[in-house]
């Protein structure tokens, strides 16, 4: 015997370290069939660690504090060595992590991975993306920009639409009549400790579930129903090595893409970072229009959609919260017998293509002003975009669907 | 249905309305590598700028680094107070006298060019304001800017420019742009003048992003050794999934 496996013996006899290798890694078998939508989740894994590694640098140097908290960031970005490179990791990983996030999202719509048995996967997804706007609204503050401060003023004084208890319940979220020194501290500490914690434990949950009922694949086909003799899926491969070569292929394709923002256009354009938060915060200088980063604007655009009840914002703020809702009641909306759109009727085909299309022109509206015909064009691609989950129990019965074969179509 | 294709139809119009509603800007066209116009740029910046606007992120010996200035020739030619050659360029004046004596404190300009707007606009924005000061009798300091309208600060070059009228404020005011007639000389011609014009905001732009140039240089290494990384990864994943069918 080794003196490696010696060594591996005696933890294996105190941590159960080969079986939780077998189990998640060598011994996980994943359908054969994977195909380009399925890197996105390994992908996402990736970010989460590079926001995390990043964030731990930039915390080294950064200033939780109204009066030096905009010095600190552009002292990263000149004075720490590679702080630069850093700051446009994190910064540029934020928008990133939300592309990789709404295309695994997608997949899911697409093949049907929410539906039985992988409901809680969902579940613990969604709350992974609530968690994930959280972490990204709080550390969109602390440059502590025009834009980081106004965007927060916004989205923070919606609660004071709250019927009763509205600007209590405001003034005890910033900790000030205004956002300010204390705002900022609070969501420091919930955006590098609090926040995070609570995300590496919904993907811990996110993939246990996951490996517990196995992945769903493009066919929607379960290949725990044909087993081989040995009890293995006949068209399970194990996710060690083959999936784990394959996605560092993504990984480095993805890469590359993330490498050509990161060192040639790390504002792309204004859309990952926005003019005005180069300019510090100023609580007397409301900017010409407040606009949140992209990941937010389709839901902006909602919020903004909804008239309001005298000058309560409330209807808007509740209809902003129910398109978040609605997704997560999915797999018990979803009536039909099928998972995958390969196997699916055009009724569905129609209805994911109208709500993709709601969805992004939704989230272009968000940058725009509101009012005009771009008010109308809102409310007319929010009520589509809400038509998807509340017709979905209808049209997805009276879809006509294919049948779905006993075993993955392609290799 | 109809009116919802009306809608969109709108929409895209409004959009393109408003695009020709935009200031116009003059391409600065720029040259970061070009360090003689980056040291007229901070010849400029520290002569006519660096008393009332700071640029407190920034380090002086940084700018002699990175422009192939020595400490010597920083400390002797560029910093009119005593600050020393590893300090922060800041200003004497506060913020108070500032916002007493202008309407509104000077802004840092350590960033203005990234401010100003994302990729070349902030460079534009920057090239166009500084050649575009009026004579303006209604303002505080007689001169008035096409790019920032009722801008609070005087004419600080115009001993380089000479002033210029606006010929055509009212259509200006719908878009147009704006065409000027000098009414005094300086001592530049307006070649020289559009030169100085430039090097400042190619200057500027260096202070917004010092990394700009490392950062440009790094990234096709990067992007090559992924190319490269790619072919590796391939052929790896390639030789594993034989036995997959």
């Amino acid at each position: 015997m080794s003196m490696l496996e010696k060594t591996l013996g005696w933890v294996d006899d105190r941590f159960p370290l080969t079986k939780m290798w077998t189990e998640h890694m060598s011994a996980y078998y994943a359908p054969k069939n994977f195909n380009f939508w399925y890197f996105f989740g390994s992908l996402a894994l990736m970010m989460l660690v590079m926001q995390i590694v990043t964030g731990v640098f930039l915390t080294m140097n950064y200033n939780p504090d109204a009066t030096l908290a905009f010095a600190s960031v552009e002292y990263i970005m000149r004075d720490v060595e590679w702080g630069w490179l850093i700051r446009y990791l994190h910064s540029t990983g934020a928008s990133a992590f939300f592309v990789i996030v709404y295309l695994h999202m997608f997949r899911g719509l697409m093949y049907g991975s929410y539906k039985k048995p992988r409901e809680l996967i969902w579940i613990f997804g969604m709350f992974i993306y609530l968690a994930l706007m959280a972490e990204a609204f709080m550390g969109y503050l602390l440059p502590w920009g025009q834009m980081s401060y106004w965007g927060a003023q916004v989205i923070i004084s919606l609660f004071g639409a709250v019927p009763f208890v509205g600007e209590e319940l405001a003034i005890w979220i910033r900790g000030d009549f205004v956002i300010s020194d204390a705002t900022l501290n609070r969501f420091f500490a919930f955006h590098v400790i609090a926040l995070p914690i609570v995300l590496l434990g919904l993907v811990v949950a996110h993939i246990i579930a996951l490996h517990e009922v196995g992945s769903n694949n493009p066919d929607g086909v379960e290949i725990k129903k044909v087993k081989g003799a040995d009890g293995i899926p006949l068209d399970g491969i194990p996710f060690h090595p083959y999936y784990s070569v394959k996605d560092i292929v993504g990984v480095v394709v993805f890469l590359f893409f993330f490498s050509v923002v990161i060192f040639f256009m790390p504002e792309l354009g204004g859309w990952f970072l926005e003019k005005d938060n180069f300019v510090p915060a100023n609580p007397l200088k409301t900017p010409e229009h407040i606009v949140p980063l992209w990941y937010f604007t389709p839901f902006y655009a909602i919020l903004r959609a909804v008239p309001t009840i005298g000058v309560s914002q409330f209807p808007g703020v509740i209809a902003m919260g129910m398109s978040i809702v609605f997704l997560f009641f999915l797999p018990w909306l979803d009536r039909s017998p099928v998972k995958s759109i390969r196997f699916r009727g055009p009724i569905y085909k129609f209805a994911l293509a109208v709500f993709t299309i709601s969805f992004i022109v939704l989230g272009w509206l968000g940058t725009k002003p509101a009012g005009g015909n771009y008010l109308i064009a809102s409310q007319v691609f929010s009520i589509l975009y809400f038509l998807f989950f509340i017709l979905m129990p209808w049209y997805t019965t009276i879809d006509k669907t294919k049948p779905v074969p006993e075993r993955v179509t392609s290799k | 249905m109809k009116k919802i294709i009306i809608a969109l139809v709108m929409v895209s119009f409004s959009g393109l309305l408003s695009a020709a509603g935009k200031l116009h800007l003059d391409e600065a066209n720029i040259d970061l590598t070009d360090k003689a116009s980056l040291q007229r740029g901070a010849k400029l910046f520290t002569n006519y700028c660096l008393n009332c606007h700071s640029a407190s992120f920034m380090r002086y010996n940084r700018m002699g680094k990175d422009l192939g200035i020595s400490d010597i020739l920083v400390e002797e030619n560029l910093i009119f107070s005593d600050d020393k050659v590893g300090d922060l360029m800041k200003v004497a004046m506060t913020t108070e006298d500032g916002a007493s004596w202008f309407g509104t404190p000077p802004p840092d300009l350590s960033v203005i060019s990234r401010a100003k707007g994302a990729g070349s606009v902030g460079a534009d924005w920057l090239y166009t304001y500084f050649r575009s000061f009026y004579v303006d009798e209604s303002r505080p300091f007689g001169v008035n800017n096409t790019v920032f309208k009722d801008v609070g600060m005087p004419h600080v070059l115009w001993e380089l420019q000479g002033m210029q009228k606006l010929l055509n404020a009212d259509e200006v005011k719908h878009g147009a742009t704006p065409e000027f007639a000098m009414v005094s000389t300086g001592s530049m011609t307006v070649e020289e003048y559009d030169t100085a014009a430039r090097d400042l905001t190619n200057f500027l732009v260096y202070v917004g992003e010092p990394s700009q140039l490392k950062r440009l240089g790094l990234g096709p290494w990067v992007l090559a050794f992924l190319v490269f990384f790619f072919f590796v990864s391939y052929a790896l994943k390639k030789e594993y999934w034989k036995d997959v069918h």
